[in-house]
């Protein structure tokens, strides 16, 4: 169907029948739908489920179910809050949980953009056949579930894995190197995991660069690494920003590789919202937990996109 | 080809040797040879994909030569990298950095020159001066208008005072008034910081008022190199003579030559015709006669002598431009010639001297029309 029966498709029903709803879809309501439905996507997935958790964040456990009353005054609400948030303050598992969970995503985050950028700038920079395929073997390991990928690790890691068997095989040690159940592994996970979600964006602003202004900043003199500093690196930070960002954020929150390649005594801040939610069955410090985790994560990117909309309003 | 036209006696400075560039199978630059004088201001001028910009790109290093070398200031630049040549370029596009101010743009290729800050502050600002833009020096590229960006081009490629500039259709994004106004700037630039220009442009008339020098190439080739006046006086083929403004062409054959002068029959012409010529031709040539409009005269009266170069047509329509009109005159033989005619005089519709329909005279001076060889394929 051409883009020309569409238009006349959403022209038939005004012309047919009087609808009052035709008539509007064909002054803008398309275009309100249209910009609206994320706005809807947001409402319903992401604001609906928050007020929920923030409800059950300011509610008290209970036994019962589901295991929560409801605050039924102001007096009980501030209450709750002060026992279910005083516990993240209290108890050192929590911040340590969120400490570690930030060391760990910020570590990652550097770690794939230290290993995604020159992967990026590579396939950016090849031509047209090979740069497909790159991109293929890029977005391939997506064709197989994430939970076997790390199950996979865990084959690779193990003491008795294929790394440490092909190392003792090969003579190169003599003992397995322990590195399940490590940070080490953890990192591995991460990085494996992440790294596409780096390199995607990165891929797509330095795809579009112009290179002109790499001849123009040779031409003016500048040899090829520092005409990198001056000119593609800058160009490529919002790249830069939105990889680190859509690897730093799951990163943070990440609860399954953590639990199937990490260590159980230093857990990250998933691992501990799990625990809370389905061992200790304490939904409201659980969602407590959540809340804070949320916090974190957003109130840092608002002041970046707002100090970031400032400086381009300002130019 | 050139053999006519280098007589400028200024020291060769750049010198381009039988550069052959090949993009896979396709040739995009065939067999150039070129040299262009110090202080010279040489115009690039051919049609959309003859190789201009292939060229260019040559000299500034970004593409190596296939075969054939250059030469700038005797120094052999093959294998030379563009951030080590005594050349800056202005792109077609500006190139400008999006994300430095005017200022940083205009003083980018100063950071690697040995100088103080202070200096620099200074070059920038005089630079800046120069092409009018001292109170846009805090903005970014992208609040400038096209005709500042372009003169921010143009700074920046001047920061470093090269030896050589190389321009890539610099007005190309401008208007016909700022573009006229821009050309003058330039070639006051030129004069003054003596830099050798190489533009390019696809603009004859640019190319005409810039230039000391042009180049006029197709499809790789440099067909025809001289001053703007031998290029428009004396073309050396069908080719640039019809490129560079309009022209009548008469096709015929050689039947005499005496004293510089050739007698040509051309059968479409209806009249016999002579012109200078000074190409080695003989009797029995295939030749096209070439008569520039503004050198035809029309009248209606018969001219003093119709011997040669005169001859009856119809004015079929006509063009008028305020300070000049355009008739175009059907001969008997069906061939159509352009005429035109200085507006000298205030006449009004009612008591022009040439109208519609009417059966007019055409007859030029045997100088002003040129033989041209039979294109070669
Ligand atoms: N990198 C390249 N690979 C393949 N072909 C190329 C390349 N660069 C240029 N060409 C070809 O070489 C020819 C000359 O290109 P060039 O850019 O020099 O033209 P130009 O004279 O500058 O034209 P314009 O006036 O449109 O800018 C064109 O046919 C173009 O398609
Ligand atoms: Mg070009």
């Amino acid at each position: 169907m051409s883009a020309q029966d569409l238009a006349a498709d959403n022209k038939a029903p005004a012309a047919t029948g009087p609808g009052k709803f035709a008539r509007w879809l064909n002054k803008d309501g398309w275009k309100r739908l249209v910009t609206g439905a994320p706005y809807l996507w947001l409402l319903v997935f992401f604001l609906a489920p928050f007020f929920i958790v923030a409800v059950i964040s300011v509610s008290a456990a209970a036994y019962s179910i589901p295991p929560f009353t409801m605050p039924a005054s102001w007096a009980a609400l501030t209450e709750n809050v002060a026992t279910n948030f005083g516990y993240l303050i209290d108890d050192a598992l929590y911040y340590t949980g969120y400490l570690n969970s930030l060391k760990i995503a910020a570590n990652s985050t550097v770690l794939c953009l230290l290993i995604g950028y020159p992967m990026a700038y590579g396939i950016a920079r090849s031509s047209g056949a090979t740069r497909n395929i790159l991109l293929l073997l890029i977005i391939l390991p997506f064709w197989t579930s994430f939970l076997l990928r790390i199950y996979a690790w865990m084959g690779l890691l193990g003491n008795n894995g294929t790394i440490n068997n092909v190392l003792v095989w090969l003579g190169i040690i003599n003992e397995p190197i322990p590195m399940m159940n490590t940070e080490f592994a953890v990192y591995v996970g991460i990085v494996y995991s992440y790294l596409p979600f780096m390199i995607l964006p990165l891929y797509a602003n330095l795809e579009r660069l112009d290179t002109t202004l790499n001849e123009a900043a040779m031409d003016l003199g500048s040899r090829p690494f520092r005409t990198f500093v001056d000119i593609t690196l800058p160009l490529s930070l919002p790249g830069i920003i939105a990889g680190s960002m859509l690897v730093f954020i799951p990163a943070t929150g990440e609860y399954v590789i953590p639990a199937l390649l990490g260590r159980a005594d230093s857990p990250m801040i998933g691992r501990v919202l799990f625990d809370e939610f389905f061992l200790n069955r304490d939904w409201p410090v659980a969602s407590a937990v959540a809340v804070v985790l949320l916090f974190l994560l957003v109130v840092p990117i608002m002041i970046f996109n707002h100090y970031n909309a400032k400086a381009e309003g300002v130019e | 080809m050139a053999e006519n036209s280098d007589t400028k006696t200024d020291p060769v400075f750049i010198r381009i040797e039988n550069v052959t560039k090949k993009f896979g199978s396709f040739t995009a630059v065939d067999n150039v040879s070129l040299d262009i004088g110090r202080g010279e201001l040489f115009a690039l001028l051919g049609g959309s994909g003859c190789g201009k910009t292939t060229l260019l790109r040559m000299l500034a290093g970004f593409e190596a030569p296939t075969s054939g070398r250059i030469m700038i200031d005797g120094q052999d630049m093959t294998g030379v990298a563009p951030f080590d040549r005594p050349v800056n370029m202005m792109f077609q596009s500006y190139a400008l950095f999006p994300h430095m101010s005017v200022e940083k743009n205009v003083g980018y290729g100063l950071k690697h020159e040995n100088m103080t800050d202070a200096q620099r502050k200074d070059r920038v600002r005089e630079l800046l001066d120069m092409v009018q833009l001292t109170q846009f020096a805090a903005r970014k590229p992208h609040q400038l208008s096209g005709g500042q960006r372009q003169r921010v081009a143009l700074a920046r490629a001047l920061a470093k005072s090269p030896k050589v500039l190389l321009l890539d259709e610099p007005l190309g994004a401008l208007d016909k008034k700022l573009r006229e106004q821009t050309q003058f700037e330039l070639m006051n630039i030129q004069d003054r910081l003596g830099i050798t220009f190489i533009v390019v442009t696809h603009d004859q008339e640019e190319a005409m008022t810039l230039a000391d020098r042009i180049a006029i190439m197709d499809r790789g080739v440099i067909r025809q190199v001289g001053t703007p006046t031998d290029i428009y006086e004396f073309p050396n083929s069908r080719f640039t003579a019809d490129f560079i403004g309009s022209i009548n062409l008469f096709d015929g054959t050689v039947a005499a030559i005496k004293a510089g002068k050739a007698r040509i029959t051309a059968p479409a012409a209806g009249c016999a015709l002579e012109a200078d010529t000074r190409y080695g031709l003989s009797t029995g040539d295939k030749v096209s006669v070439a008569v520039r409009p503004e050198k035809i005269t029309i009248s209606r009266g018969k001219p003093r002598s119709t011997a040669v170069n005169a001859v009856q047509g119809e004015v079929l329509d006509l063009g008028y431009f305020g300070k000049d009109s355009l008739y175009r005159v059907k001969l008997a033989s069906g061939a159509l010639v352009r005429v035109s005619k200085v507006n000298d005089q205030r006449l009004s519709e009612a008591d022009r001297q040439v109208d519609w329909e009417d059966k007019v005279w055409l007859s030029w001076d045997a100088r002003s029309a040129i033989v041209l060889p039979e294109e070669r394929p």
